[in-house]
Parts: structure tokens; sequence; C-alpha cells
């Protein structure tokens, strides 16, 4: 299996190099730099003009490639002309906190979906079946930036329950108790919106398979040894049917490091999505390059974990 | 002192399965004995009821749109009255399964020491290291090599044979004095075929435990059975000992049958013999009368009986209907 | 000589892996089989599974790449052309047809049976709807369906009937050859009969020749002129059904034949004597049948009719 691992991880390297080409390409192409935005009818042309040439934006493209992956490679995307901090400085913060939502959601999500989907599919056609599926087409067919925004102004405005923006209050010290706890006080909203959101297909499909589950022939099997029929659905139905679940948890990995844009952007929350916006507003261009490149990097990552989880869970998956 | 009761009884058991609202037996009206040491087939086409019955016997079936009469006597018991719990010490205790399709019977995430090990789990005080010699010897018994390897292995690396075997372990794993095998050959190759029935004989003269054994292949009845039930359209038809059943069918759907299995070919026109219409769906089953008559249109409505039941017209052959007596193929003479 | 010549067929799939994913190996799933299809014959095709027969009548209709060896048909080359709409080999895609084991997904679903039957019809010849129809209707007939089935959809027929379909389907165009596999594995008995008559009957009236792919020896005994025995990609065994049947030569064949469960239960202890006999045959002289890598031999000709692969003398074979 390492094997496999290994020869993967070196056919990732030509594809983040045509994914590194694509990046700065396509950053080259959008419209103005970040100077743009200071020109004003009083602005001198020559002073613009400099700060370009400092910056090394009248280099061939070819130089300032090569230099900017060569910084990259080092962990330097330079600096964010909005925010004046180092890229990797001002992502790694914005990443704690992306994480630690994604996450937070990641456990709800399966918190809320497994039950249901068990229950769903154990006594499917019954009444708790029925408004299972009712629950899945309403966060099915709600757009999340219109659930968020009820949330925001039902639980945060209305009733007053939760902060309303910010991923903890900025009067507190850092790494005191009520920081931590201010900042899980702020979690809940959107990770309670991110995960009604997620459960939606985790559910369905759990559901219909365990519904193809129990007719098959293994679970005959384990009822004609007598096993009770609790121990029937966890031990042998639950397993098989979370199978095609589990393989896509690599890609929700990819998604914890990509964040997700509306919630962060409508919960003002200081996370990846948030800052990916921001920066493209701003044509911060080092931090946007550094983004889609991180979460190309995060995608391939993910694609292979997915790959690993199932041999793992599935004995007759082997990948060598 | 009391008569000898047999082994299983199966009285006036009838299954009935829910189509759209209404109730449709599956079996119906289906008596049954089954003694030690003996093997009873039970033969018949797709839809006739054979699978239904077995499931039947040993309770799993789906309890909302199922409805089950009659008796299944086992020691004294009716198992039809057990609830759940007491019915899963019945099972795979005193009753062991095999089904058809051995890489569908076994969960494909577990290892073989795991799905055997978990029958005893539930039916014997073992502790872990005795459970395991004991998977390890059943493994031995149905003939499988290196059980401490094959132990540790999943379904999926073994072969169809193998895996076949491992199910009939499973259903041993508890001394049953019962074991229904439900189609336990049909998925396999020929050769595979006559190893697993010589196994299911010598494990049956070690233990002399009853088999129920379910087939649509008569070359497998005839090889292996004691006794035979032919069942069509959810009624037996016709219960004989092996040996009568084949050397002296009665029933037309028992002659039909045997008359349609693949022969060498005598000459240009030899035609195997094809039943008239096709096996009537559940809900289309004929209330009254004999369920056979409307594919043998040529004998006479009056042959049969206005309410078909099972006559004995030798010690332990059975026959259903009267039509039989003046039954004969299409286009030969009534003899 | 037959109108269908396969020569040395052989299809081969590698086995990849290594650091590199490159061909570590390859399956020999047919490895150099010869036949000779002449017409209004059927031959059978027996072997377990795993034994390379539906690889043999997949690649013969190009469902599988030929690795090499040659189809020869009417004199033309047409390996690995099957599928090719090239004028030249118009000829072949239309003379042999297929038959498949499970009727319910060989039919498109969402297709009425009329336009099942028609499709080969359009693609070979120019009818009217008229004559189109017309033809579905015979075609049906000789099936032993009604004109009504022509607008129902596959689901609304028994898989006795699906199948007949299929072979209604197979003989619209007029073909020379039906390559037949495993055609009523999944039939019950008495619904197999039926099919395997108007197989026998369609052969009569066309004059057509059966490919007949089965693990089943009664049924294929019951069809076949010829019969070929396979295992592990290559014919131990091949002749006419009767010699094969009545004087079996390889070991193989002979395991087979034991193990038919016949029909009549007085001869068991006889049968069971057999089985083993063969099988102890097969432990002490299984190097008389197969060469040290496990590999069939070469056919050889034990008489005209009779060709089987044991040792050849030279390397010490009887």
């Amino acid at each position: 299996m390492w094997k496999t691992v290994l020869r993967r991880v070196l056919l990732m390297i030509p594809q983040i190099f045509i994914l590194s080409i694509l990046v700065f390409a396509v950053a080259q192409f959008m419209p103005g730099d970040p100077f743009t935005g200071l020109i004003t009818p009083e602005t001198d042309p020559i002073v613009i003009e400099n700060l370009r040439e400092q910056a090394g934006l009248n280099d061939p493209l070819p130089i300032q490639y090569f230099r900017w992956l060569g910084n990259a490679l080092q962990g330097d995307f330079g600096t964010s002309y909005t925010y004046k901090v180092p890229v990797s400085v001002l992502i790694g913060q914005r990443a704690q906190n992306t994480i630690l939502l994604s996450l937070v959601s990641l456990v709800l999500t399966y918190a809320i979906a497994l039950p249901l989907g068990m229950l769903a599919g154990r006594y499917n056609d019954s009444f708790m079946d029925k408004a299972v599926i009712v629950y899945n087409y309403v966060s099915y067919a709600i757009p999340t930036f219109v659930l968020a925004l009820l949330m925001l102004w039902f639980f945060g405005y209305t009733l007053g329950w939760f902060p309303t923006n910010g991923s903890v209050e900025v009067t507190l010290q850092s790494g005191s108790f009520e920081y931590y706890m201010s900042r899980a006080y702020h979690l809940i909203l959107p990770s309670v919106t991110y995960a009604i959101l997620g459960t939606t297909s985790i559910i369905q499909y759990l559901r219909s398979e365990v519904i193809d589950a129990k007719t098959q022939d293994y679970v005959k099997t384990a009822r004609s040894k007598g096993v009770p029929e609790k121990v029937v659905y966890n031990r042998h139905i639950f397993r098989n049917s979370f199978l095609p679940i589990a393989s896509t948890l690599g890609y929700q990995i990819t998604g914890l490091i990509g964040g997700s844009v509306f919630i962060e952007q409508i919960f003002a929350y200081q996370g990846m999505g948030q800052l990916f916006i921001q920066s493209i507003n701003s044509r911060d261009y080092s931090v946007i390059t550094a983004l889609v490149l991180l979460f190309g990097i995060a995608t391939l990552v993910g694609t292979l974990l997915s790959d690993i989880i199932m041999s793992i869970v599935d004995p007759r998956i082997r990948i060598d | 002192m009391a008569v000898e009761r047999p082994l299983l009884e199966i009285n006036h058991l009838e299954t009935a399965f829910r189509v759209t609202d209404d109730y449709y037996n599956a079996v119906d009206d289906v008596s049954l004995t089954l003694e030690n040491n003996e093997i009873l087939a039970i033969v018949g086409e797709s839809g006739s009821g054979k699978s239904t019955l077995a499931t039947s016997i040993i309770g799993l079936h789906d309890p909302n749109n199922t409805q089950i009469k009659g008796e299944v006597i086992y020691k004294d018991i009716n198992l039809l009255d057990l609830n759940e719990t007491l019915y899963n010490k019945i099972r795979g205790n005193d009753i062991g399964m095999i089904f058809q399709d051995p890489l569908g019977s076994l969960n494909p995430l577990m290892t073989i020491h795991d799905q055997i090990e978990e029958t005893l789990v539930y039916h014997s005080d073992m502790d872990d290291k005795q459970r395991t010699n004991r998977v390890e010897q059943l493994l031995d018994q149905v003939g499988i090599p290196n059980p401490k390897r094959v132990m540790q292995q999943y379904p999926h690396e073994l072969s169809g044979g193998m895996r076949q075997r491992v199910v009939i372990a499973i259903a041993l794993a508890n001394k049953p004095p019962i074991i229904i095998a439900d189609e336990p050959t049909t998925a396999l190759d020929v050769t595979i075929q006559a190893q697993i029935l010589d196994l299911m004989n010598d494990i049956q003269d070690e233990t002399g435990s009853g088999i129920i054994l379910i087939t649509h292949d008569l070359g497998v009845v005839a090889q292996t059975a004691d006794r035979v039930a032919v069942m069509y359209a959810g009624q037996i038809v016709e219960e004989a000992t092996v040996e009568e059943l084949f050397g002296n069918p009665k029933h037309p759907y028992t002659r039909s049958l045997l008359n349609s299995v693949p022969h060498e070919l005598e000459d240009e026109n030899d035609e195997l013999h094809v039943i008239q219409g096709t096996v009537p769906s559940l809900q289309n089953l004929p209330r009254r009368g004999c369920r056979f008559a409307p594919r043998i249109p040529w004998i006479p409505a009056e042959t049969h009986e206005e309410d078909p039941v099972l006559h004995e017209i030798s010690p332990g052959h059975k026959v259903r209907c009267t039509c039989w007596q003046h039954f004969h193929f299409e286009g030969e003479e009534e003899q | 000589m037959g109108f269908i010549e396969v020569k040395d067929l052989k299809v081969h799939y590698p086995i990849r892996g290594g650091l590199l994913n490159t061909i570590q190996d390859y399956v020999y799933a047919v490895d150099g089989i010869n036949l000779s299809i002449e017409s209004g014959k059927t031959y059978g095709l027996v072997g377990e599974s795993g034994s390379g027969k539906t690889t043999i009548g997949k690649s013969i209709i190009g469902l599988e790449e030929i690795t090499s060896g040659n189809v020869i048909y009417e004199g033309v080359d047409v390996t690995n052309k099957a599928r090719s709409r090239r004028g030249q080999y118009r000829d072949y895609n239309r003379d042999v047809q297929m038959i498949f084991q499970d009727s319910t997904s060989a039919l498109n679903p969402k297709k009425r049976i009329i336009d099942v039957i028609a499709e080969p019809m359009r693609n070979f010849f120019n009818y009217t709807p008229q004559e189109e129809k017309k033809r579905i209707i015979e075609l049906l007939e000789i099936v032993g369906l009604n004109e009504e089935a022509m607008y129902k959809y596959p689901h609304e027929f028994s898989g006795g009937q699906r199948q007949r379909i299929g072979v209604a389907r197979a003989v619209a165009s007029n073909p020379k050859l039906i390559i037949a596999d495993e055609p009523t594995s999944a039939l019950d008995l008495s619904v197999q009969a039926q099919v395997l008559n108007f197989m026998r009957n369609i052969q009569t009236e066309y004059g057509l020749s059966y490919l007949f792919i089965s693990h089943d020896l009664g049924v294929v005994q019951h069809m076949s002129d010829y019969i070929a025995i396979m295992h592990r990609g290559r014919f131990v065994e091949q002749g006419t059904s009767r010699e094969i049947y009545k004087n079996p030569q390889h070991i193989y064949t002979k395991r087979l034949l034991s193990a038919i469960p016949e029909m009549d239960p007085t001869i068991r202890k006889e049968l069971k004597a057999e089985r083993e006999r063969v099988e102890k045959e097969y432990q002490e002289f299984e190097d008389q049948y197969y060469d040290e890598n496990g590999r069939v031999y070469d056919l050889r000709p034990l008489n005209d009719n009779h060709y089987v692969a044991l040792k050849p003398a030279e390397e010490g074979g009887k």
C-alpha cells in the first residue's frame, strides 16, 4: 500500500506544477493590480510606476513566475497588499478558524445524520421515515445563504441568543478561559447552519444503503445465527451501509481547508472563505494565488485520503 | 409411553404476503415432517413457495407485510408462537441455515473467524479461546485446508466453493439437530457442487441431523435426498421417497417437470417437453380447484377434484388432486 | 472448412503493478484455441467459471480485444473488426449475433419490443415500415409471442419471454451464427425447455449455427453436435458430442462428467464411487495432463472426431 501512496504522491508533483502555472497565469490576466486602487486624479503616474518597478511587476512573466515559485517553495507567498502582513501568517490565522469551524460542523453533521439515516432506513415508510424525508427535502432545497440569513436573523437578532459576527469577542485576553468559551459560543450558529446543510446527502445515502443492505443475504445469515436485531443493525447493516459515505470523508477534509464562502461571509467569521472573497475584491494577488494553490493541493490530497480511507475500511479494496 | 414425535412437524402452514392491500398465500396449507437423520428435499420452480417455506420455519420474514398461520412444532413447542428473543435462541442453535449465494451470504467486512464465532457467542458459554478453537475445528470439519490462515481472511479472498464451506461451518457451529439448506449449490460449478453435496452427506452421517434441502435441481435431489416434496403454486402436489418419486411419479406436474430435463437427442424431431402457459403470479393463483389444471387443458375438467387434497396412494406416497389418474401428455393416448 | 475459422485465438489481460504501474504479468484468459464453424451446426463450449469460455464468445463478436490469432469470415480476416463500420466488415457484423444470459439487462428497458427487434434490421436492411412490421410479427411468431408484444416494454414480460425476445432480435438480421452465452442459466426448467426448443426450431428453419456457451453439461449435450471442453483458457478436449460424453479421455473432462448429478437415485453409490475413482486418478496422474506450469497441452487427434490435450509421447506421455 505504501508503494502506491508514494507513487500517487510523486504523481502529484507534476500536477501541482501545472496547477501553479495556471494559478499564476490567471492572476496575471485579472484586470488591475494592487496599485490600481491607489490611483486618483491627483496621483503622479511616476510614483505608481516606481512602486510597480519595486514590486517587480514590470519584469518578464517567466522571471516573475519563477521568483514567485521559488519563494512559495520556501513557504513565502509574499506580503498581502491589503493587510501588509506576510501571506503565510495571514492564511495561518484564518486557517485555524476555518478548520475549527469545519471540524465542529463535520462532527455535528455526522451526529445528526447517522442516527437519522439509520432510523429512516430501518423503519422505512414509517411516520418517522417520512418526517426525515421532509427534513431532507427542506434542507436540500433551501439555499445556503437563505438558511444562514434566517438563522442569523432569528437566533442572532430576534432572540439574541448568539453573537452575530466574528469568531471571538475581541476584548478578551487570548488564552484565557473566557476567550475559549467565547470562541465556542461564536462557533455554534455558523456550525449548526453548516451541519444542517451537510446532513442532506449523508442521510439520503445512508437511508437508501440501509434499505438495500437489510435485504442482503449476509443479513439473513446473521439473523439465522440468532443474532439479536439490534446487533444485526449495528454490526452488520450499519458498517456496510457506511462504506460509500466513508469514501467521501477524504473530500470533506478538503472542504475543511476551503471553508464555506457563504457562511463565513454572512456570519462575518474570519475564515479562509471570507479571506478568499475579500482578496478577490481587493485584487490581492499574492493572497489569491496562495489560496488557489492551497485549495488545489488540498483537493489532490483529499482524493488520495479518500482512497486510503476506503482501503482501510473495506477489506475488498487494496491499493497496491 | 407417548408416541415418538418427529424432529420437526409442520402443520397446515400458511404464509401470506401483502400485495397492495390484500394478503395472498405464498405457502398454502403445507404439512410436512422431518425425521432425524433424514434429508427431505423440497423441489419446485421459482414462485412455488419453497424458499418462503424455509424462511417461515426459521421465522425470518418481515412481520409488517407477512401473515403466518399454522404450526411448526419442535420439541413440543410451536415455534410460530415464540417472541423474537426466544426465537433467537432456536435460530443458529437448533436450526442452522445455509443460503444459496456463498458470496452474498457472508458479510464482506468481517473475517471468516468473526462470522463463525458470532453464532457461538450467542449460543454457548465458551470463552474467546474456546470459541477460536471451535472455529478452527469447524473449518477443518468442512474440509478447508489451513484453517488458521483462512480464519483471518475475508470472504472475497476465498473461492466460491470455499465460501460455501464457510457458510456450512456457520450452520454447523452449534451442532443443530435441524439444518435448512436453500439452494446450497446453485451458484457453484458442477465439480464443486458434487464436493459440497458429498460434504453435506458426510456431515449428516456424523451428526445424524435432519436436513431440509430446498432446490430446483432434480439431479441434486436424486443424488442427495431421502424423501421429496414437490411444490407448485404454494402447495405440495406430490410427496414420496426419492426412489418412488423418480421411479413412479404420479402428479402431472412432477411428470411434466421430469420430461423437460435436457437429455441426449434421439433424433432430429426429439423435443423437450414444454408445460403450457406460465406459473400464475401470487395474486392470480386459482383460489379453488386444481391449481395445475390451467396448464393441462386437454385433461377433462371432471377428472379434477373440486377442492384437491393430498391422497396417500401407497404408504408414504401422497398426490394432490385426482387428475393424475387420467393424466397423459398432450398428443399421447390415455393409458 | 467452416465459414468462420478461429485460429490460435489468444486474449491476454495485463496485470499492472509496481511503482510505475507497469505490466507485471498477463492473465491468459484465452490462450490459443482453434474453432471451425460450419453452417447448421451447434458447437457447445463447456467450462467452469473462469475457464475463458465467455471471453471466446465476446472476442469473436468484438466485445473483447483479441491479443493475437485470427478470426476469418468467409476468407476475410475480421480479427478485431467486428465493430468496425467499414463496408467490407458489414457482412460479418450482420451475420454474427449474440444472445446474453441476463435478458433483463440485455434489453434496453426504455425501448419497446418493436424497436428492440427492429434495430438490427434498420442497421442492415432498407425495409419499408410495412415490411419491417411484417417481419417483426413473423419473428415474434417464431418465438411464440403474438403481435401485441410489439408495443410493450421488456419489463412487461417474464424471464423466459424476454429471453425469447432476445432470440428474436438475434435472428432479425438473418445471421449465420448466433453466439449464445448461457442463454438459459437464469431460467426455470420448464421455461428453459421452451427456449431450447425454439432455438432448435429456428436452427432447422434458417440453417444457422450456434456457438453455445454453458456450464450445464446436460443442456450442452442436448443442443450440440460438437463440443469443446475448456480449462485454464485452453481446450482440453474437442470432438463430436457423442465422443466426448461416451469416451472422455482427458482427466478434466472425466471430472466434469462424473460430477453431473444424474436423475436416477438408484445409482448413487456407483456415481460416488466413480467420482472418487476419477478424483484419485486426478491426484495421481495430474502431471500426465498438464505441463510443469499447469498449462494444458496442445490438442492431438485421437480419431477423426475427437481431439485430446494429452502429454506428447516425446515428453513421456502415454
